[in-house]
């Protein structure tokens, strides 16, 4: 379903993907984790033709997000790691924007908005703006949202950041049902370990751009001599903290959006 | 079709439930009808003008609708900053569709501030020899709207923040406004002024607002027209050219 080879994004001289190759397959569940900066944003940006790769391929349901960009568009859904709703529309109208840019039929439309709005329980508070909500309320939105259209694919950045355990649980719960009902491939990061332990069927770890490890919880733990996926992604990455990695990145984006926009 | 509709619906959404923005935007057109508008009213006539009000009126229409529009093509970066942007970027929509759609939208929108203000200069005194003009008039408002929304949204493909804001309203919008021939006439100016004039597209706009409203023109009808239309049409395909380009 996701085919990356040798992929390379360079902003400036910084590497932010450093020659990466991975493949899901089809209704696969596949965590891709990593310290704060690692990679995993960028990477999802690029197989979301958000963002040009430098060099390297990519093919996402058979296609690739450079040159057929409106075909790859239609195969996935994804839910952002920083907010993506308009705040000055109604929760139900963000449904109805996002299913309309979708082209889901009105009748189909408003019954799944219905059904995953109330599943998120957003349902009674369908007319508000959005810039009333909390933080957690707007991520569960977004997360009813990009489910609207019954993608093939759907892509998770940090999904669960900030939800209680209630929510999380429905939501996953949610998320397993259409893996296997629909075959819904599903793309997803976190930092909570113990949810790509329990959820993941595969997982990869990437670091300072290249992925150092993948396989099943069990073989990576088994790989590392650890008793936990958490040890485990301590032990291949190392206990030093990343926040600062990340803010050069940032920066270098800016100077670049600023200076060679292309 | 369905989505330029939507992403229309959203402008419009957006701007009726924005109302300090609606009147915030509509009181510089109105400090300037009326300060210019009755403050050089007799000197104005006196030099056998006649009415200052009836002839700046136009220009203030002009001078709403390209604030407005090109504000409106400049949401862009607000959506960017606050991320709605991506949502529209990865839908399975093109985006020449998502640019059109916005900048029809953003065109309605400064119309309708056009046609406030027109009402608006009817109450402070501006008489148009034929009030059934107003129809074709809205039709131009909306042309020179979708020219100045375009422009906004070609500039909003290079900005990454509102940072860039004002030097756009100083070096851009503000210059485009007063070069125009909005508050004076274009007959008898010195010929650098004459020719600066000519290569504003909003000169053509306010001319054609003239011909319509108090029948007085400079370029004539058909040329504003031509003109318009032919600008309008190049920042249309700039603007969906830097558009496509953008990453987020």
């Amino acid at each position: 379903m996701i085919e990356v080879s040798n992929l390379v994004k360079k902003f400036g001289d910084f590497t932010a993907v450093d020659n990466i190759s991975f493949k899901v397959s089809a209704g696969e569940i596949f965590a891709f984790l990593g310290p704060n900066g690692a990679g995993k944003s960028t990477t999802i940006k690029m197989l979301t033709t958000l963002l040009q790769p430098t060099s390297g391929q990519i093919l996402v349901n058979g296609h690739d997000p450079v040159h057929q960009p409106n075909i790859v568009r239609h195969s996935f859904g994804i839910v952002f790691q920083d907010p993506s709703l308009d705040d000055e529309l109604t929760a139900w109208e963000n449904m109805e924007f996002h299913g309309v840019l979708y082209g889901v039929p009105k009748k189909l439309r408003h019954q799944r908005a219905e059904q995953l709005m109330k599943l998120v329980e957003l349902w009674d508070r369908k007319k508000s703006l959005v810039k009333e909500f909390s933080g957690g309320m707007k991520r569960r939105l977004e997360i009813a949202r990009g489910l609207l259209h019954h993608p093939k694919i759907i892509f998770l950045d940090e999904p669960t950041l900030g939800l209680d355990p209630q929510t999380r649980n429905y939501m996953w719960t949610y998320l397993k049902e259409l893996n296997k009902a629909e075959g819904t491939t599903i793309f997803f990061t976190t930092h909570y370990m113990e949810e790509a332990e329990r959820i993941a069927q595969r997982i990869a770890i990437i670091d300072h751009g290249k992925i150092i490890a993948s396989g099943t919880a069990a073989e990576l733990i088994a790989q590392t001599k650890t008793n936990s996926l958490e040890d485990a992604f301590l032990n291949l990455t190392g206990r030093s903290i990343r926040e600062e990695a990340a803010a050069p990145v940032d920066r270098m984006r800016m100077m670049r959006r600023g200076f060679t926009k292309r | 079709m369905n989505t330029i509709y939507i992403l229309w619906l959203r402008q419009i959404k957006r701007y009726l439930r924005s109302k300090p923005r609606m009147i915030g935007s509509l009181v510089q057109p109105i400090l300037f009808l009326l300060s210019l508008g009755y403050g050089f009213g007799s000197v104005f006539q006196r030099a056998g003008e006649g009415s200052y009000i009836n002839f700046l009126a136009p220009g203030i229409i002009g001078m709403s609708i390209i604030f407005t529009s090109v504000f409106s093509g400049m949401e862009i970066i607000w959506d960017r900053q606050f991320g709605f942007l991506k949502e529209t970027l990865v839908a399975p929509v093109s985006r020449f569709n998502i640019m059109i759609g916005r900048t029809i939208g953003g065109a309605t929108v400064a119309t309708i501030q056009g046609f406030l203000v027109f009402i608006i200069s009817m109450i402070a005194g501006f008489h148009p020899y034929n009030i059934w003009a107003i129809i074709p008039v809205i039709l131009v408002m909306f042309l020179v709207a979708l020219l100045f929304t375009a422009l906004g949204t070609m500039i909003a493909s290079f900005l990454n923040d509102m940072q860039g804001f004002q030097l756009i309203v100083n070096f851009l919008i503000m210059p485009l406004f007063f070069l125009s021939g909005a508050l004076f006439p274009l007959e008898g100016l010195p010929q650098a002024l004459s020719f600066v004039a000519r290569l504003d597209p909003l000169s053509y706009g306010i001319d054609a607002f003239r011909v319509l409203l108090i029948g007085l023109g400079h370029y004539g009808l058909i040329t504003d027209l031509i003109v318009l239309s032919i600008v309008t049409l190049a920042f249309l395909s700039l603007g969906s050219y830097f558009f496509r380009r953008i990453q987020v």
